[in-house]
């Protein structure tokens, strides 16, 4: 063992964006045939890090050797020649294409399709029975699961003869049970005697699968353990560089009334896709109703129809007043007027404008209160004022009012929005995926601020695809899948599993083999969805 | 600090992107066989040393303020608003109707009623479009191209089958009323022995432009509306979040900038034909997109960008008046500074800023 040389080794790679050190100096070997995960915060290096081994950013300094050799990696095409595939976090393929088709793309053996498309054909049919990879070479892959055409992701980085794999982030978008898959996918890969790097932020992940991990911080590479001689509690404490409450302290919610009642909520996207399909959930002052699901189940659409901007039918109530789901009345100024407030999923396309300074971001939904105005014109000194004492009081760093959203970390830029929001004293909370992309810190602080708002006696509506976020704030959980709520459960008499299959539709422990039971439920949501598509 | 310093980007790329084009123009100039310092000094004596130059350039600047601001409003809805031209034509077929139809009294009053009619009429062009984008889909960018031609079209028609006096030749209207004519430079700031701005058509709607960008820069960056708009430009979803109405920003946008382009009318036909004309926007729509993209959509940088097209525009007619230098090539000088300020910025501002960063992290 000693004498085979690692795949891949790294030596003092560094890399600096202006000011900003990406990476400094970054040591990594990792030997061939073995999983090594790497996990860090967010903005810890780990994308740039992969970016440099994958050819698009250059390292302002350091040496990488692939199978001993030094490599001289200087965009993707000499990447793939040097055996490394990528599969990324947000998939590079064209929808319109067939499977086959997106794997030959850019690896097409002349001018004519035919043979290139031919000889694809063989090799997947090898490639898919050799590692649990099947997939139907003839599908388009718009009409493809998410975890489908990550398959495809990784055949087509297996048909370039990859022999080291870099996942980023992989299962972010899939179920518990189509991660299960693709771990088993990745055990064989590795007993084939590939190399795998699986970039994460999930412990469990790394625990379940790597044989070595790298923790990163702040862009250097804080430590690098076996796996077996490691906890989460440890990695959790180097990845932070102190000891984390993974458990948010909360007492008993003392529950009141209900304030948000929902029923038979339809919502139809663009494209004729029904989206909602009859959901009813009630939720009550004093709670938060944690609402889990994997993306893409109409999580997303009930935020939406919530927040006033999108069309649906049934009926919402807000402390018994039904509200408009259509037409005038159904926008978000008037659902703000009627006491909801509401933390966007996506706090970079739809919570801030991000060349907008912070200031001009606290006032953002609500500029038109009158309080803001001062006759024709906005009251700026009185907005940059209040954002100011907003900015302090939600530890918003650094507390300057007039830099722009888009220079703010995600973190922060989560509390300008959660300021902003919880300071309007609403009735009802929306809130989605309050920590994506946010780093530990600050995670702490915003679960701790949602479980004050919530002890305040507001209803809470909390969507995220983080099942331990879930467990962590919810007083009751509701999991979604395909626009249908697939069932309730107290937090304290359920468990992962449980709500995994419920995740993947799949309502009854079944008695057969689990797996089947989630594709079979998975199938039908892709057939109903390729039937409405318009 | 990873960009560079604002002032640079306000005052450095633009200072050496005129710069770049000067050159090339030079080069092109010598290339015909004229000396370029000449052509140079013949440009700025034109147009800026005799109050008569600064007449012509000022008024010239006037248009382009007017077609600069409307161009910036709808960038900053993030709409490229190409109609500025045909806006500004059937703006000006606002201008002769109640210039022909109402008898005034006094230019002021005129002026006034002329100011909403322009406005109207121009905004009511820009309207269809904004309508068919907001409700539709359609881009507003191929509508508003076409919209110009149909303008160029109606405009002919009515000039020559409705307003053109009997006898006349010319599709153009009749004289405007004695009450209706603006007051030039000439009649403000001329005294008997010092006979300033001679014969030159600057007048009153200067002002009106200059005030235009003080109106601008309220409108854009104190009221709702102009917060609205800019968030609406910078992200449609934040937008529909908010709870603002894509359809009432694109619409109400594209009033004002319609509107904008509609007052342009007033210089070129109130201030100075005193009648409507067939080609009374000499293609000034145009260079309000140049203007707007090298005054970076702030007011400051339109007036100044305005005022530098102004000079171009004059002493190109200097230049053409005493040299050899054909008109095509004072085109292609024009089109070189638009190229360069508009679509060419990009090339100085990346080498620019990575010389910042590398100042920078020597300094640090």
């Amino acid at each position: 063992m000693t004498d085979t040389a690692p795949a891949i080794e790294l030596k003092g790679i560094s890399k600096s964006f202006g000011p900003v050190q990406a990476n400094k100096d970054i040591a990594m070997r990792v030997m061939p045939g073995t999983i090594h995960g790497i996990i860090g915060e967010n903005g810890a290096g780990k994308s740039t890090l992969m970016s440099i081994l994958y050819g698009f950013y250059k390292a302002d300094r350091g040496e990488i050797f692939i199978g001993g050799k030094e490599a001289r990696i200087t965009d993707s095409q000499s990447a793939i020649a040097a055996g490394i595939g990528m599969v990324f976090q947000h998939f590079k393929l064209v929808q319109n294409f067939t499977v086959l088709e997106n794997i030959i793309l850019g690896a097409e053996d002349g001018p004519m399709l035919r043979p290139s498309l031919a000889r694809a054909r063989g090799v997947l049919k090898q490639l898919s029975d050799e590692y649990e990879l099947s997939v139907d070479p003839d599908q388009l892959i718009e009409n493809l699961s998410v975890g489908h055409q990550q398959r495809v992701e990784i055949l087509k980085a297996l048909y370039r003869q990859a022999d080291i794999l870099i996942l980023d982030e992989p299962t972010g978008v899939l179920t518990p049970a189509e991660a299960d898959h693709l771990f088993r996918i990745l055990d064989n890969l590795r007993s084939e005697g590939k190399t795998i790097i699986l970039i994460t932020h999930k412990l469990r992940e790394i625990m379940e699968i790597t044989d070595t991990v790298s923790v990163m911080r702040r862009g250097q590479m804080t430590a690098t353990v076996k796996t077996a001689e490691t906890s989460p509690g440890e990695l959790a404490e180097l990845m932070v560089g102190r000891k984390v409450l993974l458990q948010v302290d909360k007492s008993p919610a003392k529950v009141g009334a209900p304030i948000l009642q929902i029923e038979n909520l339809r919502h139809v996207d663009s494209h004729g896709v029904e989206r909602l399909r009859g959901v009813s959930l009630e939720v009550r002052a004093g709670e938060v109703l944690g609402i889990a699901g994997v993306a893409g189940n109409g999580q997303s659409e009930l935020l939406e129809v919530l927040g006033g901007y999108a069309d649906a039918t049934g009926s919402v109530t807000v402390n018994g007043k039904p509200l408009p789901l259509t037409g005038t009345g159904a926008d978000g100024a008037a659902r703000r007027k009627t006491g909801i407030a509401h933390v966007p999923e996506d706090r970079q396309t739809e919570g801030l404008i991000m060349p907008y300074t912070a200031w001009e971001n606290t006032v953002f939904g609500y500029h038109r209160e009158p309080e803001f105005q001062s006759g024709m014109l906005m009251d700026n000194a009185k907005i940059r004022e209040q954002a100011q004492d907003k900015m302090t009081r939600y530890d918003v760093r650094p507390p300057d009012p007039s830099l722009p959203a888009k220079a703010f970390s995600g973190g922060n830029q989560q509390k300008i929005v959660l300021a902003r929001e919880i300071e309007r004293d609403p009735d009802v909370l929306l809130i989605g995926q309050p920590t994506r992309g946010v780093d530990i810190g600050a995670i702490e602080f915003i679960h701790k601020e949602i479980i004050r708002l919530r002890d305040t006696g507001k209803a809470i509506l909390l969507v995220s695809v983080e099942l331990d976020e879930i467990f962590a704030l919810s007083d009751r959980i509701a999991v979604m899948f395909d626009g249908q709520v697939m069932g309730e459960r107290m937090p304290n008499e359920t468990d992962q599993t449980e709500l995994g299959l419920l995740m993947a539709g799949v309502t009854e422990r079944p008695g057969g083999d689990p797996i089947k039971a989630v594709d079979a439920a998975l199938e039908q949501k892709e057939q109903r969805e390729a039937s409405q598509h318009d | 600090m990873d960009k560079m310093p604002a002032w640079a980007d306000a005052v450095l790329v633009p200072l050496i992107s005129i710069l770049l084009a000067a050159i090339l123009s030079a080069l092109v100039i010598l290339a015909i066989g004229e000396n370029p310092v000449e052509a140079f000094n013949l440009m700025v004596e034109g147009a800026l040393m005799r109050s008569a130059g600064w007449g012509y350039t000022l008024y010239y600047t006037t248009n382009f303020i007017f077609t600069g601001l409307c161009a910036a409003v709808a960038f900053h809805a993030k709409m490229f608003n190409i109609g500025g031209e045909g806006q500004a034509m059937i703006g000006g077929l606002g201008v002769a109707l109640v210039c022909l139809f109402i008898p005034f009294p006094h230019w002021t009053v005129a002026l006034l009623v002329a100011i909403v009619a322009a406005g109207a009429f121009g905004a009511l062009w820009a309207l269809i479009p904004a309508y068919l984008q907001a409700k539709r889909g359609s881009h507003i960018v191929i509508t508003t191209i076409m919209f110009n031609f149909i303008a160029s079209a109606v405009l002919n028609y009515v000039l020559v089958n409705l307003l053109r006096p009997q006898g006349a030749m010319d599709p153009a209207t009749a004289r405007f009323p004695e009450a209706t004519q603006l007051p030039t430079f000439q009649d403000m700031f001329a005294t008997a022995d010092n006979p300033l701005f001679r014969g030159s058509p600057a007048n009153v709607t200067f002002f009106l432009a200059v005030l235009a960008c003080v109106a601008f820069w309220f409108l854009m960056w104190r009221t709702r509306l102009g917060y609205e708009i800019r968030a609406f430009g910078h992200s449609e979803s934040a937008v529909k979040y908010a709870g603002i109405s894509p359809v009432r920003i694109t619409i109400v946008a594209m009033l004002i900038s319609g509107g904008l382009a509609g007052m342009m009318a007033l210089n070129t036909t109130m201030g100075e034909a005193e009648r409507l004309v067939m080609n009374a926007t000499e293609g000034a729509g145009f260079i309000g997109i140049a203007v707007a993209l090298m005054g970076r959509s702030h007011p400051v940088g339109i007036f100044l960008a305005a005022l530098l097209f102004g000079f171009l525009y004059q002493g190109g007619a200097e230049l053409a008046l005493w040299t050899n230098i054909p008109r095509e090539l004072i085109t292609v000088i024009q089109a070189l500074v638009i190229l360069f300020t508009g679509a060419l910025d990009n090339m100085v501002r990346m080498p620019l800023e990575r010389l910042f960063v590398a100042l920078g992290r020597k300094d640090a």
